[in-house]
């Protein structure tokens, strides 16, 4: 299996951004994402910045595959011109992260992969979508294990499974809803259009806790990610097993390459020794996996059926 | 003419709908082929061949609403949702999934296809995905646009607009929000619930009443305020030292004040949202849109709403107050 680095999720300064993928040249993933999926008030790097950012890692780092990832929600025609420059790119693939890119990749015939925000929830839908272009996706977060297995045996019947790469949501705070507003702003009490690029002083995201101070949610921005970070290290193996291609790790501002480290020395075990190289962080959640609430942690132990 | 499309959740909300004024009702199976599967609503093979009849003899459309989203093992459970629907003569199918849209354009091309708004779909290039690979002829959308992002889509959009007028108020990108399933295990995309019954749990204690979902503490209420059902974009919740409503505040969506501006963009239909909601609602809400919609169209250049229809809407609404929501954005 392949380890890819998702995009950057939350919203870092210019400095900061460089710093980090500076830092991933060297790392040992294979794929990694880049570009603004979240909100489009967020320029620490534009278009050109992006696109050039990932001519330089290719150039250090040429066996690294980099693709292009876009906006989730495209509300704005300013944002639909800055999504046309993404498709239109010519060198790198590119990620749709919304119904819109799908249409845009796939009338000018060019190949893509699409993100955890674009629903598919069976193999019938990525059927359609392989016609027009796919080449990989990156399933729903809030599937389970059991509905993966059941949507590679029906594009194993469909006799398109080998055309399709599965890439798996595997480390970090998952995205799980997008809106209109700002929710940053609002825990702020500033109107969206003068947020103050508050995201800026969050670099992981913005806590939220329910009033007995269980960790419920994390703000960013526009964006609703999980309040416990998804993990999927114990459940390595059973990916392989059923055919995953590719692992996912979603960038966080801190430790990254420990845990990029962990991954890929699990992943470069044989299969057999990767079983009982298990660990347990309190504070992280796979329920999804096992088809529970994406917040619970279930031991791998008593699912390994 | 703006056509008002009403909710039904049984066949007495039918009814209503129909005798009130609805130009269309929308309506769902008993399971999780929709997005309103909650236990005792909706209809099946038994009641809905009635419903329809009841509707068409006195041209009102049926609209059935199949959106969300099957996972393998689901897959046949759609498919035979859209036969039966077909079968039994609705005017138009409602839904999200491209497979299922698919399926429904090749196996029953007759029936108008209408994209659900957990499609979706917020911009003309997403409505054209949608158009030109399965022929829909109508979408229904997210309730995250302002009244100059609607205008704008109208101006460019392959397809009939369907916005929502009155209801419980998504403040998420419908289609694309798990906190149910994150916290429940279920979601509408999944199970088509969000915050589902079964999972909510009221006590009495001596720091308030308190609302849980899944054992997850969503709210706290004082002796003297208005307990409120607990979705968890509506619950109180903390960042930081700060406790308050973190996503959202109960409100309803009410756009009546803004009817021509709607009208003027080109939108089609207008949504009234609750097929969860009693027959007396689907009944004051349809009444009150009618009377709207009638008197607009009368005189348009000297539309005003009146008093009494947001009196009476304001009353079946959630948290008892209305806002205009992302039409018209306060927080923008």
């Amino acid at each position: 299996m392949k380890l890819s680095l998702g995009p950057l999720l939350y919203f870092w300064s210019f400095d900061e951004i460089k710093q980090f993928y500076q830092s991933m040249t060297e790392a040992p993933v294979d794929i990694i994402y880049l570009g603004e999926t979240v909100c489009s008030k967020r320029r620490s790097l534009n278009f050109e910045q992006w696109l050039s950012l990932a001519h330089e890692i290719k150039d250090s780092a040429p066996d690294k595959e980099i693709v292009l990832s876009t906006l989730s929600l495209i509300e704005a025609e300013s944002e639909l011109k800055t999504l046309r420059r993404y498709c239109d790119n010519g060198d790198f693939l590119v990620e749709a992260n919304d119904m819109a890119a799908v249409q845009l990749l796939s009338t000018h015939s060019i190949p893509f992969t699409i993100g955890p925000t674009i629903n598919t929830y069976n193999a019938q839908a990525l059927a359609i979508m392989q016609k027009q272009g796919l080449q990989r996706w990156t399933m729903p977060v809030e599937l389970s294990k059991q509905t993966l297995s059941g949507i590679l045996a029906d594009l194993n019947r469909l006799g398109i499974k080998d055309n399709i790469e599965t890439e798996i949501f595997s480390y970090g705070h998952m995205p799980l809803a997008l809106s209109a507003r700002c929710f940053t702003a609002r825990a702020h009490n500033l109107p969206k259009d003068q947020c103050d690029l508050k995201c800026l002083d969050y670099p992981d995201g913005l806590q939220v806790k329910s009033q007995e101070d269980e960790s419920l949610f994390t703000l960013n921005g526009i964006q609703t990610l999980s309040g416990l970070r998804y993990d999927l290290y114990n459940e390595l193996a059973q990916m392989q097993a059923i055919g995953v291609d590719i692992i996912r790790l979603s960038p966080r501002s801190k430790n990254m390459l420990d845990i990029i480290h962990a991954y890929r020395q699990k992943l470069d075990q044989p299969i057999e020794q990767q079983a009982n190289n298990t660990y347990t962080i309190e504070d992280n959640c796979n329920g999804y996996w096992y088809g529970e609430p994406g917040m619970i942690q279930t031991n791998s132990a008593t699912h390994t059926a | 003419m703006i056509e008002l499309i009403c909710p039904a959740g049984n066949f007495p909300a039918l009814k209503e709908a129909v005798n009130n004024g609805a130009d269309a009702v929308y309506i769902g199976f008993k399971d999780d082929t929709n997005a309103r599967h909650f236990a005792g609503l909706n209809f099946n093979e038994k009641n809905l061949p009635k419903a329809i009849d009841y509707a068409h003899q006195r041209g009102t459309k049926v609209f059935v609403a199949i959106n969300t989203y099957p996972q393998p093992e689901g897959w046949s459970r759609w498919q035979k949702a859209v036969d039966m629907a077909a079968d039994l003569g609705a005017d138009a199918l409602i839904m999200a999934d491209i497979g299922i849209l698919d399926y429904a354009m090749n196996k029953h091309p007759q029936i108008s296809r209408h994209l659900s708004v957990q499609g979706s779909a917020t911009s003309y290039e997403s409505l054209r995905y949608y158009q030109q690979n399965f022929g829909i002829k109508r979408a229904v959308l997210p309730r995250v646009l302002s009244v100059s992002q609607v205008a704008h889509l109208a101006t460019q959009s392959p397809v009939e607009l369907e916005v929502f007028g009155f209801g419980s108020l998504c403040i998420m990108a419908e289609g694309r929000c798990h906190l149910s399933s994150y916290v429940t295990g279920e979601s509408p995309n999944t199970c088509g619930a969000c915050s589902p019954a079964k999972s909510v749990r009221w006590e009495k204690t001596s720091n308030g009443l308190e609302s849980r979902l899944n054992n997850v503490l969503i709210d706290r209420y004082d002796d003297n305020e208005n307990a409120g059902y607990p979705t968890l974009c509506k619950g109180r919740f903390s960042v930081g030292k700060n406790t308050f409503h973190v996503l959202e505040e109960p409100t309803s969506l009410n756009t009546i004040a803004i009817l021509p501006e709607l009208d003027k963009i080109g939108i089609k239909a207008i949504k009234i949202e609750g097929r969860q909601r009693s027959p007396a609602y689907t009944q004051q809400v349809t009444h009150v849109w009618r009377q709207a919609l009638d008197t607009y169209y009368k005189d348009p250049e000297h539309y005003m709403p009146q008093g009494q229809w947001m009196n009476a809407l304001n009353k079946v609404s959630e948290g008892s107050q209305t806002t205009l929501g992302a039409y018209s954005r306060p927080w923008q």
